[in-house]
């Protein structure tokens, strides 16, 4: 019975539909207005093209986004990814160049390949740190019965402070190749990047459709009520997904001071929460929770970052640009607006009985 | 009629119909100058609907409604509240962290160039509760006082916002002690003697006898008369509020030839000994059998829907002790009752039931998924397999499986849950109200499971407003009255006058 739709019409109603035509709007944009956008090229092996920038730039927030999805299909919403990020980035930095930047950049000459503890350490220290972030969030949303908006920001607003305690009020920089290669490598001609996306995506999909994770998330984010009073431990999955949250955040910190080969704290991932709501809105979960979509979500991120690159290189101001953002975005939600959808379907078919 | 320039308020002919309910159908309703006016009904009765369109909240589809020999047509509440009709909610809706003073005179403060005149108000403040013999201090928090003086502290608001004529407490007794509920009563006579009309609905029998003057009891949205109320027994409020008169009482039949309660040879699965949990249901002993079931008689807020709730962990008792199986049952939470072998199907399906934009399927397994743990997951193929076989069973009419459950009739939702709950495999299950708002079809399907599923072996509790249908599932009745078991019946005791009177207190 489910079998006689059709393909397409399964493809339009599913949740992936409206962001892949957001995208596709602006890569045709892109095609008409942008010279040489779609040009792909190898240089020493790797792919080069505004392209592959889109996906090496958006990876952190690809995996924010992520993490957010399973947030906020929880009814709840998590504010502190911006500064987890710099806590990761802060702590990876930080036992890497234990000097607080200070020893190293005295002196002129770059220091090359130098690394106070082992990367495998290093990676790990940051992650457990940020998934210790989650947990913290995840207490006080499950435990305390704290809003989640409010529970979050707690950490928003502190969390800076707690990424400049570990980096001493300095922005620290680092001289270790291996670590570059997180936010900077090629793995088969492809930024390394893309594999990181890959692997949280499919961790993830794992764990929400292979698992009951999913169908418990989705539950609790609907009725909290009547999950509990099926059993569902309704405390736990919220717990679980903000430590999702978390580690996510802690890998788009790697990433990011992978690739400035530094960490601010003041600066690393300054606005990334919202960006993630913001893919996650376009994606078309919804804040009030419930059904959610993993993939419609990355491409609600690839959306942002697209319509970001896609400002550089025809050269709107980056004054401007927030702008340009702000109301493509607002179309964009105005779409997925029912009540919208029906004024514009009335106005549609009025002109089409007039002519 | 000697009363007839008392009268204050007269709604004659209401009508209002909601998608697929006649929620009021051609109900005359009248109101004096000075008395209490209790109005009764079960869920469903009409009374709220009633009240929203007194209050203008509703519009009513037919009706007229006349304020003072003037016809009037209330638009809004804050129109009603012109008129002098004044509303005091279930849920207090003041602020609990301003001071009783600013709560009573928000929005009306006492000026003194351009400032709050704080010495004024909280003069005032102390003037208006003072009418009603309050003595309290209004500089404190309006919440460190009691739920009781906020109730009071809200008819007060009202009452001196408008000049109000119509008073309207919805249940405002429900969480209030005994004294609490003593000092409520005498602000109501006091506004009484000041010729305030009080409309006052509340599910507590005793409390309407105490306090009423005349009573009008609604039934299934049409009315089912009004009545002084010194000349109404408890007996016959109640069988008028349940719908069934006293000759149709004697003529039911008592020949229920099923397993007598007595002779139970095995040990009781579930035994409660002085159980109860403050402000819900007072202590109360029970034992349930192998192969029964038991049926919960009793209003609402009697306390059936509370014993439910502890007996499957929802609520923690802070009372007695809980055995199943002979083993003290510690941790009380719903995953742990499941684990148990205990389910229970909530009263309010809405809120509590379904899941409302999950698939039926999804919706089915979810219960017995909680219980296996989030890591053995059911293959898609296993779950559509266990939905297919109760969509078949219980005879649930959906197009698939994948359908959101919120596209379903409520009859067909209530099976989804029944389905949810024997997936489980269940040794007790608890129906709180399983046919509330259900088709006729649907009902005697549901009674029909369950009798089924107690010849199994299985232990039932049947909870319902309808005694009728309590009568012809149960082997034995434990009636409920006020937060209180009063007594068990079996046998020849299990008939719907014994029942009422046992309800009624008389």
């Amino acid at each position: 019975m489910a079998q006689s739709k059709s393909f397409w019409k399964r493809f339009v109603d599913s949740q992936i539909f409206w962001p892949l035509v957001a995208l596709g709007l602006i890569m045709l944009f892109n095609a008409f207005f942008t010279p040489n956008f779609f040009k792909l090229e190898i240089k020493d092996g790797h792919l080069f093209g505004s392209l592959i920038d889109i996906i090496n730039r958006g990876a952190p927030l690809m995996i924010l986004a992520i993490g957010m999805t399973m947030v906020i299909a929880t009814e709840g919403v998590d504010l502190s990814v911006g500064a987890v990020v710099a806590i990761s980035a802060a702590v990876a930095t930080v036992l890497i160049n234990p000097a607080l930047g200070q020893q190293l950049i005295a002196s002129d000459k770059l220091v090359e390949n130098v690394t106070a503890t082992p990367l495998p350490v290093v990676i790990l220290a940051a992650l457990l740190v940020s998934a210790l972030c989650g947990l913290w969030n995840g207490l006080l949303v499950s435990r305390g019965n704290i809003q989640p908006m409010v529970a979050t920001l707690v950490l928003m607003v502190a969390g800076r402070g707690i990424a400049q305690l570990i980096t001493g009020g300095q922005i620290i920089t680092v001289y270790f190749t291996p670590y570059f290669f997180i936010g900077n490598g090629y793995l088969a001609g492809v930024p390394f990047t893309l594999f990181l996306v890959a692997v949280v995506g499919i961790f993830t999909w794992l764990l929400t459709r292979k698992t009951a994770v999913g169908m418990f998330v989705e539950s609790v984010g609907i009725n909290v009520k009547s999950s509990f009073y099926s059993g569902v431990n309704e405390k736990n999955i919220k717990l679980l997904v903000y430590v999702i949250s978390g580690v996510c955040a802690g890998i788009a910190g790697l990433i990011v001071s992978s690739n400035v080969k530094s960490a601010d704290a003041n600066n690393a991932g300054l606005g990334f929460e919202l960006d993630a709501i913001l893919a996650v809105v376009i994606g078309g979960t919804l804040m009030t929770g419930g059904r959610f979509s993993l993939a419609a979500s990355v491409i609600g991120a690839l959306v942002i970052q697209s319509m970001t690159t896609t400002m550089y290189a025809i050269g709107v101001p980056a004054m401007a640009a927030q702008a340009v953002k702000a109301v493509v975005v607002m179309v964009v939600i105005l779409l997925y607006s029912e009540q919208f959808r029906n004024v514009a379907n009335r106005v549609f078919t009025r002109k089409e009985v007039r002519s | 009629m000697a009363d007839s320039d008392q009268v204050i308020l007269t709604m004659k002919g209401i009508s209002r119909a909601f998608p697929g309910v006649q929620a009021l159908q051609d109900v005359d309703f009248n109101l004096r100058r000075g008395e209490i006016h209790a109005l009764m009904g079960e869920n469903g009765a009409g009374k709220s609907t009633l009240i929203k369109v007194l209050t203008g909240v509703e519009a009513p589809d037919t009706g007229v409604i006349t304020l003072e020999d003037k016809e009037v047509q209330v638009r809004s509440p804050q129109h009603a509240q012109e008129l002098g009709i004044s509303t005091v909610y279930q849920e207090i809706n003041l602020c609990p962290n301003l001071t009783v003073a600013e709560n009573i005179l928000i929005g009306r403060e006492p000026r003194r160039t351009g400032r709050i005149d704080w010495k004024r108000m909280n003069a005032q403040a102390v003037d208006i509760l003072e009418r009603v013999d309050i003595g309290i201090d209004v500089t404190q928090t309006l919440g460190s006082y009691s739920v009781a003086i906020q109730q009071m502290v809200a008819i007060v608001r009202a009452l001196d916002v408008a000049s109000t004529k119509i008073l309207i407490l919805d249940e405002p007794t429900s969480s209030l002690d005994t004294y609490e509920t003593d000092q409520l009563f005498s602000v109501m006579r006091k506004l009484k003697g000041q010729g305030t009309a009080i409309i006052f609905i509340t599910h507590f029998i005793d409390q309407v006898y105490e306090i009423s003057d005349r009573i009008t009891i609604l039934r299934n949205g049409k009315l089912v008369g009004d009545y002084d109320t010194n000349s109404l027994t408890h007996l016959e409020l109640v069988s008028n509020m349940l719908g069934r008169t006293l000759v149709e009482l004697d003529s039911v039949s008592k020949s229920r030839s099923k397993l007598v309660a007595d002779g139970h040879t095995s040990d009781p699965v579930m035994q409660a000994r002085q159980l109860g949990s403050t402000g819900a249901i007072d202590p109360f002993d029970l034992d349930l059998y192998e192969g029964e079931v038991v049926g919960f008689a009793g209003l609402l807020g009697s306390g059936r829907t509370e014993i439910a709730n502890l007996l499957f962990g929802v609520d923690k008792p802070d009372h007695g002790t809980l055995a199943y199986n002979g083993k003290a049952v510690k941790k009380f939470s719903p995953l742990s009752s499941i684990e148990r072998g205990v389910a229970l199907s909530p009263e309010d399906r809405k809120a509590a039931g379904i899941v409302d934009e999950l698939s039926v399927r999804e919706n089915i397994v979810l219960a017995m998924q909680a219980n296996r743990g989030w890591l053995r997951y059911l293959s898609s193929a296993k779950q559509t397999e266990i939905a297919d076989k109760y969509i078949k069973m219980l005879n649930i009419v959906t197009p698939s499986p994948e359908q959101p459950v919120k596209n379903l009739s409520g009859g067909n939702q209530q099976k989804v849950i029944l389905a949810r709950w024997l997936a489980t495999n269940p040794q007790v299950l608890i129906l709180d109200e399983p046919t509330r708002g259900i088709d006729v079809g649907a009902k005697t399907e549901i009674q029909k499971l369950v009798v089924s599923l107690a010849e199994e072996g299985k232990t039932c509790i049947f909870i319902s407003s309808e005694l009728e249908e309590v009568l012809r599932t149960s082997d034995r009745i434990v009636v409920l009255r006020d937060q209180e078991k009063i007594t068990e019946l079996t046998g020849d005791e299990m008939n719907e006058t014994l029942i009422m009177q046992t309800i009624a207190g008389s």
